[in-house]
């Protein structure tokens, strides 16, 4: 039953690392614990952290197919769960002639599968990534709850689809409001942080491979001293990879006011923390930046 | 106790000696739920077998592995680091699992400092137990606590009189009269209808048991949209503040449950503390008090500027959609005079704040006096910002909002 599944969280942590994560120890912690417990795995923490990243690198790590939902404002069962194919319903209805039964039309055969009854039928189990939770509306939520903890379906006109073995659940949630308790009690929580300095360098070193020593060095430098300043949207490590591409691109080898200057909006998103950074506070932080490198 | 200083061999097997784990989990949990983490007996369990499949190697994953296990939101992870400091401070965690009986082992002893967190000192020293002779004396544990939160505003506890029947009813039909402060809006869901789009699911499900074919119809539901309500509770508010937290208890208790809009409320004084959770209680005297415990500044100064800061930073993502209105009840007077700092910072504030929901409006209880010229710098900062600016001192005033918010 458990074959292919970390026999460790050391174990846990290599074959994250074998795909090119570099978990923090409690991540792989929680994770390790998520897949040998059967419980869905519920990520928060701020966009850019890793959070979806990990379902993928889960999927590809444990050979599964990946199913991903991604949750949005009035999200419903007929795009989540399933929907019946009333064209066929009604074709069969106008078939069957007058002695038909009402339960020849509500049949499995009439019912198309959306992500969360894909992930209970697909063999294999696959990963099912409910992406953003927070984004859906309460009541989505509540319907969750029964697939979470049960890992089934009730179909009011079919009865109850239960999964042959639980599929490997993620939840992630960037926070933009409070997840109810009951979700949460299903599952194994972990508030996923920015990493550390050494974290966002190894990490680095694994997803741009082009970038110099130096550069990486002083890329994680510079957006640490970054994520020390009252701002409001701090950049994640999805901003450190992407903004040492935009440099690589641009032929940087170390970085100099110019640059950071033309590359900004790379990293940060809001127009005030743009202003606030630019010119004084950039130079401040490049020269911390030259200094810790010097260390 | 006695085998307190027989430390046994380490062993290698992960599998802890049962009993006297799962009695410490137990404990352990008990102190995070004293101290305000939701631990329920489920999660301890699940700890438990967390910890069997996991192993006891090193105590940095046994620390990982309890935090996935007992919590659950962010803020609580710095007490929950605290409480598992102070409570498996042995770094022989194994030897140390057979031989501990924590809730006797004196604190202030080991030369931990007490933690900062008050909630979290109450939990791990509650009211002194009874010890052996050689302990030191429980009192000066509690002293020890204490003095860790003597730099701590202290919590003056304001006296709520309990709500007379008249007062409760007028309020209701007050909260009631508030409606136009919510916005309908048609929501994604649908419910059955007298006209609008066909329901092919009910339309087939009568038509199964029936074969006759009127199709089903539905239409949107309708949804509230959602309130934010920032209530000022600082001295020169003191007045108001009883009647306003009535306020947002109506309306986060709403008399028709189902067509509740979802509402936050944040009290603001020297410091921004969440009420919501707190106001959730139906009985509007229990949600009150539980809130008047909570808060630490009561009737102190103002700080509207550093709250409206807290509040953009730590909550505005979370709580507020573009649709979201948001009321907020203060004086706007803020310390300070035009040239300070404070009055700029206030106006950025409210501006990001104003970008961030789709009304915000201002219930100001100074309005009441005729004559009310916006002097005092703060009200100067905020009033820019908002898009209306409302009297709020007495129940009169606040029918008076529905008709103002009625025709314009």
């Amino acid at each position: 039953m458990t074959t292919g599944l970390p026999q460790s969280i050391d174990d846990c942590a290599a074959a994250l690392l074998a795909q090119g994560y570099v978990a923090q120890r409690e991540l792989a912690a929680t994770a390790f614990l998520a897949l040998r417990l059967q419980r869905p795995l519920f990520l928060e923490g701020e966009p850019g952290t890793g959070k979806t990243e990990i379902a993928k690198v889960l999927a590809a790590m444990l050979d599964r197919p990946l199913l991903r939902l991604q949750c949005y404002e009035g999200l419903d069962l007929a795009s989540s769960a399933y929907e019946w194919n009333y064209a066929r319903q009604m074709l069969e209805i106008k078939l069957a002639g007058p002695e038909s039964k009402a339960e020849q039309f509500f049949d499995r055969r009439f019912l198309i599968a959306r992500p969360l009854l894909q992930a209970l039928e697909l063999p294999g189990p696959p990963v099912l990534l409910i992406d953003e939770l927070d984004r859906a509306d309460e009541p989505f939520e509540a319907f969750l709850l029964e697939l979470l903890s049960e890992f089934q379906l009730s179909i009011p006109e079919l009865g109850v689809i239960r999964a042959a073995e639980p599929p490997i659940v993620v939840v992630t949630s960037n926070r933009t409001r409070e997840i109810h308790d009951a979700v949460k009690r299903r599952c194994l929580y972990h508030w996923v942080d920015f990493p550390d300095a050494t974290r966002e360098l190894q990490i680095l070193r694994l997803r741009v491979p082009g970038a110099s020593e130096a550069l990486a060095r002083q890329v994680v430098a510079f957006i640490q001293g970054l994520r020390r300043l009252d701002l409001y949207k701090l950049p994640g490590v999805a901003e450190s990879i992407e903004w040492s591409r935009a440099l690589l691109e641009l032929d940087a080898v170390a970085l100099d006011p110019a640059t950071v200057q033309q590359t900004l909006g790379v990293l940060l998103k809001y127009q005030d923390d743009i202003a606030r950074v630019q010119g004084s506070e950039a130079a401040r932080l490049l020269e911390q930046v030259r200094l810790d490198v010097q260390r | 106790m006695s085998s307190a200083d027989a430390k046994p061999p380490r062993s290698t097997s992960s599998r802890p000696p049962e009993g006297r784990l799962a009695e410490n989990l137990v404990h352990f949990g008990r102190v995070l739920r004293t101290a305000g983490l939701s631990v329920g007996s489920d999660r301890i369990q699940l700890a438990l077998q967390a910890l069997q499949v996991a192993g006891l190697e090193s105590r940095r994953d046994f620390k990982a592995v309890l935090a996935a296990c007992l919590v659950d939101r962010a803020e609580h992870r710095l007490l929950f680091d605290q409480a598992f400091h102070i409570f498996w401070r042995d770094p022989d965690l194994l030897g140390r699992v057979l031989a501990m009986l924590l809730p006797q082992a004196p604190v202030a002893k080991a030369g931990t400092p007490p933690p900062e967190n008050r909630r979290l000192a109450e939990a791990l020293f509650p009211q002194p137990v009874a010890q052996a002779s050689d302990d030191e004396p429980p009192e000066q544990l509690e002293i020890d606590a204490a003095l860790s939160w003597s730099q701590r505003e202290v919590l003056r506890q304001q006296d709520f009189e309990t709500m007379t029947n008249a007062e409760w009813t007028q309020a209701k039909r007050l909260v009631r009269q508030l409606r136009p402060l919510f916005d309908a809006r048609p929501s994604r869901r649908h419910r059955a209808a007298e006209r609008g789009r066909i329901a092919w699911r009910a339309t087939l499900r009568q038509e199964a048991r029936s074969a006759t074919l009127a199709p089903a119809r539905e239409a949107p539901r309708e949804q509230l949209a959602p309130l934010v309500v920032l209530a000022d509770i600082s001295g020169s508010m003191s007045r108001y503040s009883r009647m306003l937290l009535h306020l947002a208890h109506g309306l986060a208790n709403p008399a028709e449950q189902r067509k509740a809009p979802r509402v936050h409320s944040f009290v603001f004084g020297t410091r921004l503390t969440p009420v919501t959770r707190l106001l959730k209680q139906r009985d509007p005297d229990l949600a009150i008090s539980a809130v008047s415990r909570r808060v630490e500044d009561w009737s102190g100064g103002t700080r509207i500027s550093d709250c409206m800061h807290q509040f953009n930073r730590q909550w505005a993502r979370r709580v507020l959609s573009s649709d979201s209105t948001v009321l907020l009840i203060t004086d706007g007077l803020e310390q300070g005079s035009e040239e300070d700092p404070r009055c700029e910072r206030l106006a950025f504030e409210a501006q990001r704040l104003r970008l961030s929901c789709r009304r915000l409006l201002w219930l100001n209880p100074l309005l009441r006096f005729d004559g009310f010229e916006p002097r005092a710098a703060g009200i100067r900062a905020l009033l820019p910002e908002v898009s209306r600016h409302l009297p709020a001192h007495n129940v009169a005033s606040l029918q008076d909002l529905t008709q103002r918010l009625l025709c314009n």
